[in-house]
């Protein structure tokens, strides 16, 4: 018998038809979509292929003006005045537009991010639909969330979205604000504004009364001037520390509530009585998720000593097996980095690692020629001393350490400006709760990691922001208690 | 494995735990891979060529295996260049037959033994029913573990009784059945599993196909990864059968992605890795008709044998 071929899965691309991407998108403000004052508009690419998908209106001073004011009329004329069952129909029939245009949704996160289509198709988009219908829920049924108390609106919400979910951070922050009775003007991330427009294009088809939900593009400018509007009572950030930083001095002596989910340096931590080969799923799930563009990435992976070695050639051998490519393609693990900079941030601080003596190991696929790609890594020998476990890289770049004792792994896991998520993997339910307990995150998932619902609450500590996200919580930052 | 009987060691069972929800998850993604075009026939073609056709019935006859015979060698005639099955799997009052029927063939005989299915008896009734199976011709042998001593927690008794058998195979190949679906728990596959290989399997396979579950994804998994892990202990590499509730071909391609993906390419053979099956073969002919033809045909048109 002859000697067989290697069996390789070939090519499976989904139709980039579904995405009908127009040529052109404006401003979605008053419930009509209109030019920019600025006449100026930029552009938006595929990370994938460096082709420009689109180009899209940026918002300067004067139409951030006119946002909130619609904004503002919206919530006197019509928001306030209506029941808020009536509200919650209005966020299910978006919930169910949605659910009806999840190809096309899924196609343009997909193309417009560099996300794996298995994921936007799989998680993004359906996780984003559940948001709305579980807030739907809540519309009329505030008295019961906060018993004994009346909740109220705020009035005007602005919203700002990164660019790792930005369907689903724009249904995170969205949802909750309407159920609550307010009305809303969002910016998305420059490099990543299509699926919020076409939101914008659900949110008409719903027949959402005019300025209810109003839709700005633009660069961090654009974000800033918004942060900046005395007319606004509400604003929520999903971003960078460093902005957040930024935002919440500009907010100091307003009357503004303020949310801020920001960056992350995630513990994920392995004790040598873990289930071995799930926890080497979790942490494979964990970093190179969303090609490490999370927020909440298991980027610190802790394991103890005892197991080290094999732990660290199961990862290896199974980040083998992970496929980059096409993000278009469905058998695609891992797809494009979403924009050449991030690309560069990645690639210096895989050299930062090197030069701190750490180990680099990544896989060895090829990469696409055109596009930006990364192929994923580990670093071993990680110190805690060594910058690349401090600071957040936000790629498929893993960094290792061992450990000896659980009070030695708490203390290094709570030793980092962050406290956004954190993973355990044990056997033993009461370490599960001892540490657990202990550590400062806002997340901690047992023996599972990156797991996401929409009735869970979702936010940080220390300099990974404050306010909760998703869950009852996550109606609390949009309501005034009396 | 020639010579000496390897002897229990209770340190084997110091693995680690299993996580259901876990591997559950991560059986659902290989589920997610597109097999499409080229890498589908490839896939489908491997898939007949792994295939233990099996009859294991009361009332199997030597004309109803001569005919099973005659369906392995001859799977679908009308299009060229396909594979045979690797095996066909019968009782051993049948192995004369089958391997009769099968002279001058590649095609192996496989006989269960061990007072297949339940495994309720004697050491001494299941090594002879072994010999038996062997004399006559089998080139493997599935035997069957004993559940009750199992849970009863007596694990060495367990291993000696598959040492002992496959010291009766002599050259015969042993697939170690651990009726997975009276098992309980993951955590239990993936001790049986790592008993019998440490006993000398070649084979660990999941189901008689008596009880239900039968092959589940979850369960191969687990025993994949204890395969994976006597590999990276010893080098050694260790098949693997799931049999039993496996019957089309798109399920079987899932299977052939965990196995490719968990073990890595050098398991897709039929060395080791086999589908124990009945109906499987023929829906995976009717997907190769309809690569080929471009249609698909009708069920008429694929033998029953």
């Amino acid at each position: 018998m002859a000697k067989k071929k290697k069996w390789d899965y070939s090519p499976a691309p989904e139709s980039k038809q579904p995405a009908a991407i127009s040529r052109r998108y404006e401003l979605f403000i008053n419930g009509k979509w209109q030019q920019p004052t600025s006449g100026s508009y930029f552009s938006s690419i595929n990370p994938a292929t460096e082709e420009k998908l689109s180009e899209i209106a940026a918002a300067n001073e004067a139409d951030v003006n006119k946002a909130v004011q619609s904004a503002r009329l919206a919530y006197e004329k019509y928001w306030k005045k209506i029941t808020p069952a009536e509200r919650g129909k209005y966020i299910f029939r978006i919930a169910r537009i949605m659910q009806e245009r999840a190809r096309e949704l899924a196609v343009t996160e997909t193309m417009d991010g560099g996300k794996p289509i298995r994921e936007s198709r799989d998680f993004d988009i359906p996780t984003a639909a559940n948001h709305f219908f579980y807030y739907a829920g809540w519309a009329d049924k505030l008295d019961f969330a906060f018993p004994n108390k009346k909740a109220s609106a705020l009035g005007v919400a602005g919203q700002i979205t990164p660019w790792n979910f930005p369907l689903l951070m724009a249904a995170w922050k969205i949802a909750p604000a309407l159920a609550t009775g307010n009305t809303v003007v969002l910016k998305p991330a420059e490099t990543t504004s299509l699926t919020t427009l076409k939101l914008a294009e659900i949110i008409q088809e719903a027949d959402l009364p005019p300025g209810v939900v109003n839709i700005i593009t633009g660069a961090g400018q654009t974000g800033a001037l918004l942060t900046k509007h005395m007319d606004i009572n509400k604003i929520a950030f999903t971003g960078s520390t460093e902005v957040g930083k930024i935002i919440q001095r500009t907010l100091a002596g307003s009357q503004k509530k303020l949310t801020l989910e920001l960056g992350g340096k995630g513990a994920n931590i392995i004790f040598e009585d873990a289930p071995i080969d799930q926890a080497v799923e979790g942490v494979i799930n964990g970093i190179f998720f969303n090609q490490g563009h999370v927020c909440c990435a298991g980027s610190r992976l802790y394991v103890q000593e005892s197991i080290a070695k094999i732990f660290i050639k199961k990862l290896k051998d199974r980040i083998g097996t992970l496929l980059v490519g096409d993000p278009l393609d469905k058998n695609t693990d891992i797809g494009a980095i979403n924009s050449a900079q991030q690309l560069k941030t990645i690639q210096s601080y895989i050299k930062i690692g090197k030069a701190e003596g750490a180990s680099f190991y990544e896989s060895d696929c090829a990469l696409p020629k055109k596009g930006y790609f990364c192929r994923p890594s580990l670093f071993t020998n990680v110190a805690q001393s060594n910058r690349i476990a401090q600071e957040e890289i936000f790629g498929p770049v893993l960094c290792i350490l061992t450990f000896r004792t659980d009070d030695e792994v708490i203390e290094k896991a709570n030793n980092s400006p962050y406290g956004l998520s954190a993973g355990v993997w044990t056997d033993k339910g009461s370490r599960i709760f001892n540490i657990s307990k202990r550590i400062r995150a806002g997340v901690i998932w047992a023996n599972s990691y990156n797991l996401f619902d929409p009735t869970s609450p979702f936010g940080g500590y220390k300099e990974s922001g404050f306010g909760r996200e998703g869950g009852l919580q996550g109606l609390q930052p949009y309501v005034q208690l009396s | 494995m020639a010579g000496k009987k390897p002897a229990f060691n209770i340190q084997i069972l110091n693995h680690s735990t299993v996580e259901q929800t876990g591997v559950e998850e991560r059986a659902i993604r290989f589920t997610k891979r597109s097999i499409k075009g080229a890498s589908k026939m490839q896939g489908l073609h491997m898939v007949l060529s792994m295939i233990d056709l099996t009859t294991l019935e009361g009332k199997d006859t030597p004309g109803k295996v001569n005919q099973l015979c005659i369906k392995a060698r001859h799977l679908h005639d009308h299009i060229p260049g396909l594979p045979s099955v690797a095996a066909i799997c019968v009782y051993p009052s049948m192995v004369s037959v089958a391997k009769k029927a099968l002279q001058g063939s590649t095609i192996k005989v496989a006989s269960v033994a061990t007072a297949f299915p339940s495994g309720q008896s004697s050491l001494r009734i299941k090594l002879a029913d072994t010999r038996f199976a062997v004399e006559e011709g089998a080139d493997e042998v599935d035997m069957v573990i004993s559940r009750g001593k199992f849970h009863a927690g007596e694990y060495a008794y367990v291993f000696d009784e598959i040492a002992a058998v496959k010291e009766a195979c002599g050259k015969a190949r042993l697939k170690v059945i651990l009726e997975t679906g009276e098992l309980g728990t993951l955590d239990q596959v993936k001790k049986a599993s790592t008993i019998a290989i440490a006993a000398g399997a070649d084979f660990i396979k999941t189901s008689t196909g008596k009880i239900q579950p039968a092959a589940t994804m979850p369960v191969t998994l687990v025993m994949l990864e204890t395969i994976r892990d006597h590999f990276y202990k010893t080098g050694k590499k260790v098949g693997m059968k799931p049999a039993g509730g496996i019957s089309k071909s798109k399920l079987a391609l899932h299977y052939l992605v965990m196995v490719k993906e968990t073990l890595g390419d050098a398991w897709l053979d039929k060395q080791l890795f086999r589908f124990g099956a009945s109906s499987l073969a023929n829906d995976v002919l009717m997907q190769v008709a309809k690569e080929t033809l471009g249609h698909y045909q009708s069920p008429n048109y694929f033998s029953i044998d």
